[in-house]
């Protein structure tokens, strides 16, 4: 089971937070932290695993992948494999560029919504659902269209209709 | 109302996007902080509208930096419930996505919606069922769980594969909150198991593979279906699942992996993909184990990934040789080279692998060689490794009651040599190993000893205070065994030494009770000394030490010699080379004359008169000063001493120059405080059972049990101490204490009457909390006396111990280069660590396990009855309709062929009819198992426990989760 997959840029500074099982605020800001201050201290091209047990408990291992200046890190149990998790980044980050083409991490920045639905799309609740990028996107285009519709019958909003009525 | 619409059409057409936000937080005109908490205020005025627009964008834009920059968001929890029932989907993706964010289960509001998420769940539009399962996923509560049931269950058999793997994935949770969930759901769920498309399957073998990591037992009736996705899937996701869940099942049932080994091994030699080469390693490693060509064939691919390019592939080969390690040594073994290879690598990860394996390769014959190299290692490498390899080399040693060291000597001075190395972080390990030893190995105190002297006598490593524990420790083992001491005078040296003043209170503390143990060790050897002068040897002793021999063995003198000169090459220390001579030769001395009553150690005859009344001098100054350290324990400690070192050198002073029977006479005083203050010290402390307090029985009338809560109200009007350590404050030392810490002075000599008038009135107010007056009132000293002459006049037995412990040390000495016997390492009866408490599976897992146990129980049992022709039409209907309601009575029904298992299961029933004839052959081994599971039966769920002791013996076959024979 994936219990988090974060975002972060070579700073530090999230850019996207995902835990599958609640936590306070203020642990996720310390696990955010912690993460950063193993990733940064790893010099390049040596393995992408660390061991996450100091930090989110007993048996959590950590994957992460160094893309330009944003690291992706997902944190997981001994439920999954160590070189599928890699992969599936792999997958995030391709439906990602698919997505926005050429994702850099601005891209990440400002759709921070969108984000998640692509996130939710390949991972649910921990599991993961679906190795496809064409298929997440996919399912993705369809919700971006359904909330692009739903916010057309919102142009004229209620609270104007309703003051107009009145 | 006008007004509120008009705010809010106005908050609408002002307020700022969540794109705003961060872009005007990415300006910076602001420090972030300040900037975040503006816009939590502009936030929560937005968030009150009535408009759902800005409503919502309020809650996303507080979403956002929820989730981003921890901002607390529990506060809006209501108004996440309003976003979540708005009917667009854009709000109520973002309600619901605040909830999954924000919600957990103490969330009060978490009541409120559940009719909100029965109604998406049930929607027409399935993202809608979507939201509200991805939101379930994450924050579902038994509550929640059990009112959605139903729901889930409809959606298990959606149409929709979109919703369908959603509702599958969500089950996993749901089992988690609300385990008798899985009578509604667990059918459908295996049901998925035989589904055409590939992502139900991901998601069916996925949840499988989260429950059978919890109690893989109940999921071995399935093992079929698993098996065949083993086989047939073509996806590597789903594979990697399958080998997980069967690395967990097949140690439970030996059958199975001999069913399932083939096939792994044709993925390994078949894939190419390697995480799925990696995992069927892994499992065969872990699990199949015993199966020797499946090992090796994954031996092989482990070799190829220790050299791959990769650095994944070598950490995760180093990493699945651990794996093997335990059980495979030969693996590790015919891998050594890339495994000291990849000590040097710059990964650290790889690093830290490759040194638990070279830990794994240890053992009694080559620890001494490992032990050395990586000690070179930890020379030269960053500290964080340095002191991983340093605690890796302290649990290998120590594993078991250093197991595996045979020469403790050579261990001991290892642990010394550890402590000088200048990154050494390890100080609370070494101090412990190092008491450790002292207590429990009798034969390693005099190496013990040394090597505390050098590690004590270095005022550099007083400087580093990750060393100042074993220092401690080093400082207690030098007082502990003072008599094994080359030069005692020298330790006293060392544990006054100035910069001491380093050491934090609590160590100094032990450093001074070393002081005491030291000195009055030297008062004793003088003192017998002097005995032993007047009443006979007096002029020989004096002259020298090699007449001493001849004086007192004149008889074994040449032998003695000749040991003498052995033991003085053995010893390896560089210091003072005569001093040591001498020591070991006076050791053999006392060694070979156990029937001498006076103890013949070398440094004994270094004390004349002169160097003890300077030695006593030394000591009063130094204490003296410390008498007003702030320190309790050194305060305490120090004024012992001084009080001590002073009560002596009166005496001592006194008497000098007196004629020897009057220094006899007088002596005599003394000497008994010295021996009694020696007794005191000389009870060999061992090791203790960590257990051993609970054997001891609380005697009657101890009330341990009782409530003490209105001892708060008692102690309401003391004000406690600001400090939790209770340091004097110098010279106003009385004054300042108050009416609690008198309470613990009450004996104290120095108590002021008016504390203890107030003391008085304390304990008449609450007398129950004190002990009975009588004993205390009547003599405030009666403390008992630190040890009782009476009881303590055998002071040739303390010697006779000395020279036994000599001795014991000597023999092994003179045996150095010969195949040494390990010396006899303390072991407690019943063990020296704690014991592991039983483990309780917690309740809800129990019950989990229970119901899933119930429900495969059931699945089976319709096959069971198939002999009967009259239920045969009708179970597997009633399997899909009624499963978990009435079981009970299919369970009756069923009875009566219990005993005639038929492994089948409706599923497969149709599958494969030489499969099930094969299963037929094999019906005793099917009973076996059945026997297998009556034990485990204990632990059922409620209701059917009851039901099932009332139809005990047939029952109990019936529902044990039958293995099908056909697959083992």
């Amino acid at each position: 089971m994936i219990s988090a997959v974060l975002v972060m840029n070579t700073q530090g500074k999230p850019r996207l937070a995902k835990f599958y099982e609640f936590r306070p605020v203020e642990k996720q800001q310390e696990i955010i932290r912690n993460v950063f201050a193993v990733l940064c201290s790893r010099p390049e091209h040596v393995s992408n695993f660390v061991d996450a047990e100091s930090f989110f408990g007993p048996d959590a291992r950590l994957v992460y992948k160094h893309f330009a200046t944003l690291y992706f890190v997902f944190i997981f149990d001994g439920s999954e494999n160590e070189l599928a998790m890699l992969d599936l980044i792999q997958v995030f980050v391709e439906t990602l560029d698919k997505c926005f083409r050429n994702v850099c991490e601005l891209d990440v920045v400002f759709n921070y919504s969108k984000m998640h639905t692509i996130l939710d799309e390949i991972i649910f609740g921990g599991q993961v659902l679906e190795t496809s990028s064409a298929e997440v996107l996919k399912a993705v285009e369809e919700i971006t269209k359904l909330e692009a519709a739903s916010s057309a019958i919102n142009l004229v909003p209620k609270s104007v209709s309703s003051w107009r009525s009145r | 109302m006008a007004g509120s619409s008009s705010s809010s059409i106005m908050d609408n057409l002002f307020q700022r996007t969540l794109d705003d936000l961060i872009k005007s937080m990415r300006l910076q005109l602001l420090t972030e902080s300040s900037f975040i908490s503006k816009s939590i205020e502009e936030i929560r005025r937005e968030i009150k509208s009535t408009d759902p627009q800005t409503k919502s964008t309020a809650l996303q834009k507080l979403t956002y930096l929820s989730s981003i920059h921890g901002i607390d968001m529990s506060w809006a929890s209501f108004h996440v419930v309003e976003v979540m029932s708005s009917s667009l989907f854009l709000h109520k993706r973002i309600g619901y996505h605040a909830a999954s964010v924000s919600f957990n289960d103490s969330t009060p509001v978490l009541l409120l919606i559940t009719n909100q998420l029965r109604k998406d769940l049930s929607s027409t539009n399935h993202f809608h069922a979507s939201l509200a399962l991805h939101c379930l996923s994450t924050i579902a509560t038994l509550d929640l769980a059990r009112d959605l049931t139903p729901d889930i269950f409809n959606l298990l058999s959606s149409s929709r594969v979109f919703i369908r793997n959603k509702a599958i994935a969500v089950v996993l949770r749901v089992f988690d909150k609300y385990p008798d969930a899985v009578r509604v759901c667990f059918k459908r769920l295996v049901e998925n198991l035989e589904s055409s498309d590939p992502k139900v399957v991901i998601a069916v073998i996925g949840v499988f593979c989260e429950l059978s990591s919890k109690d893989p037992r109940s999921y071995l009736p399935l093992a079929p279906e698993f098996y065949r996705i083993l086989v047939d899937s073509k996806n590597n996701w789903v594979l990697i699942k399958v080998l997980k869940i069967f690395a967990r099942l097949a140690p439970l049932e030996p059958r199975l992996g001999k069913r399932i080994v083939e096939p792994i091994c044709e993925h390994i030699r078949r894939s190419g993909a390697k995480s799925l080469v990696f995992e069927c390693v892994r499992t065969v490693i872990t699990s199949l184990s015993d199966h020797e060509s499946a090992v090796k064939l994954a031996v092989t691919k482990i070799r190829e990934l220790l050299v791959d390019q990769d650095p994944n592939l070598r950490y995760l080969g180093l990493h699945a040789l651990s794996v093997a390690a335990p059980k495979h040594l030969w693996a590790v073994l015919e891998n050594k080279d890339a495994v000291i290879k990849s000590l040097d690598d710059e990964d650290s990860n790889i690093k830290i692998e490759s040194l638990r394996l070279l830990m794994a390769m240890v053992s009694e014959s080559n620890v001494v060689e490992i032990s050395r190299v990586l000690l070179n290692y930890a020379l030269k490498s960053d500290p964080e490794f340095c002191n991983e390899i340093l605690g890796s080399i302290l649990t290998t040693c120590g594993r078991n009651l250093y197991e595996i060291i045979v020469d403790f000597d050579w261990y001991v001075s290892l642990l010394g040599e550890m402590t000088m190395i200048p990154h050494c972080q390890k100080g609370e390990e070494i101090e412990n190993q190092l008491i450790d030893i002292g207590m429990r190995v009798k034969d390693a105190r005099l190496q013990l000893v040394r090597v505390a002297r050098d590690l004590l006598i270095d005022p550099a490593l007083l400087g580093n205070v990750y060393l100042h524990r074993i220092l401690c420790a080093a400082a207690w083992v030098a007082g502990e065994y003072v008599q094994l001491a080359s030069n005692p005078l020298e330790l006293i040296d060392a544990l006054v030494q100035p910069r001491t003043n380093l050491l934090p209170p609590s160590i100094r503390a032990v450093y001074i009770n070393s002081v005491l143990k030291v000195v009055s060790f030297c008062l004793e050897c003088y003192l017998d000394k002097d005995e032993g002068t007047s009443s006979s040897h007096d002029g020989e002793l004096a002259s020298g030490r090699s007449e001493m021999f001849v004086v007192k063995n004149d008889t074994e003198a040449p032998e003695l010699v000749a040991t003498c000169e052995g033991s003085t090459y053995e010893q390896d220390e560089g210091f003072n080379p005569r001093n040591s001579t001498a020591e070991s030769c006076d050791e053999d001395l006392s060694v070979e004359n156990d029937s001498d009553r006076v103890v013949t150690l070398s440094s004994k005859k270094n004390f004349t008169h002169e160097s003890v009344v300077n030695l006593l001098n030394r000591i009063e100054l130094i204490f003296g000063s410390l008498t007003a350290n702030q320190d309790v324990e050194v305060l305490e400690r120090a004024r012992n001493i001084f009080a001590f070192v002073q009560l002596i050198k009166a005496e001592i002073i006194d008497n000098s120059g007196q004629n020897a029977d009057t220094v006899d006479k007088k002596y005599s005083q003394i000497s008994t405080v010295i021996k009694s203050i020696r007794d005191a010290f000389s009870m060999e402390l061992g090791p203790v059972s960590i257990s051993a307090q609970g054997r001891v029985t609380a005697p009657d009338g101890l009330a341990l049990k009782e409530n003490l809560d209105d001892l708060k109200a008692i102690c309401g009007d003391i004000e406690l101490p600001s400090s939790v350590s209770f340091y004097t404050g110098g010279p106003q030392f009385g004054t300042t204490s108050d009416a609690s810490s008198s309470n613990l002075l009450k004996n104290d000599e120095s108590g002021q009457s008016n504390e203890s008038t107030s003391l008085l009135e304390h304990r008449k107010r609450h007398g129950l909390y004190y002990l009975a007056s009588d004993k205390s009132e009547i003599v405030p000293n009666d403390y008992p006396p630190a040890n009782d002459p009476k009881s303590n006049s055998n002071i040739n037995d303390e010697a006779d111990e000395l020279t036994k412990l000599t001795e014991q040390s000597v023999l092994l000495k003179k045996r150095t280069n010969q195949m040494k016997p390990r010396p006899v390492v303390v072991r407690l009866d019943d063990g020296d660590v704690a014991p592991v408490p039983n483990k309780r599976p917690e309740r809800r897992d129990n019950s989990l396990s229970g119901a899933i146990k119930d429900v495969l129980g059931s699945e089976t049992n319709p096959s069971l009855s198939q002999s009967n022709p009259l239920d045969k039409s009708s179970t597997k209907q009633k399997g899909k309709k009624k499963l978990g309601t009435d079981l009970p009575s299919e369970m009756k029904e069923n009875l009566g062929d219990a005993e005639k298992p038929d492994p089948e299961i409706p599923n497969s029933s149709s599958k494969n009819k030489e499969r099930r004839r094969r299963g037929k052959e094999k019906i005793v081994e099917g009973e076996e198992s059945d026997q297998k599971g009556k034990k485990k039966s204990s632990h059922r769920h409620g209701r059917r426990k009851t039901h099932q002791r009332a139809n005990s013996p047939l029952n109990v076959v019936s529902q044990t989760p039958v293995i099908p024979d056909f697959l083992l």
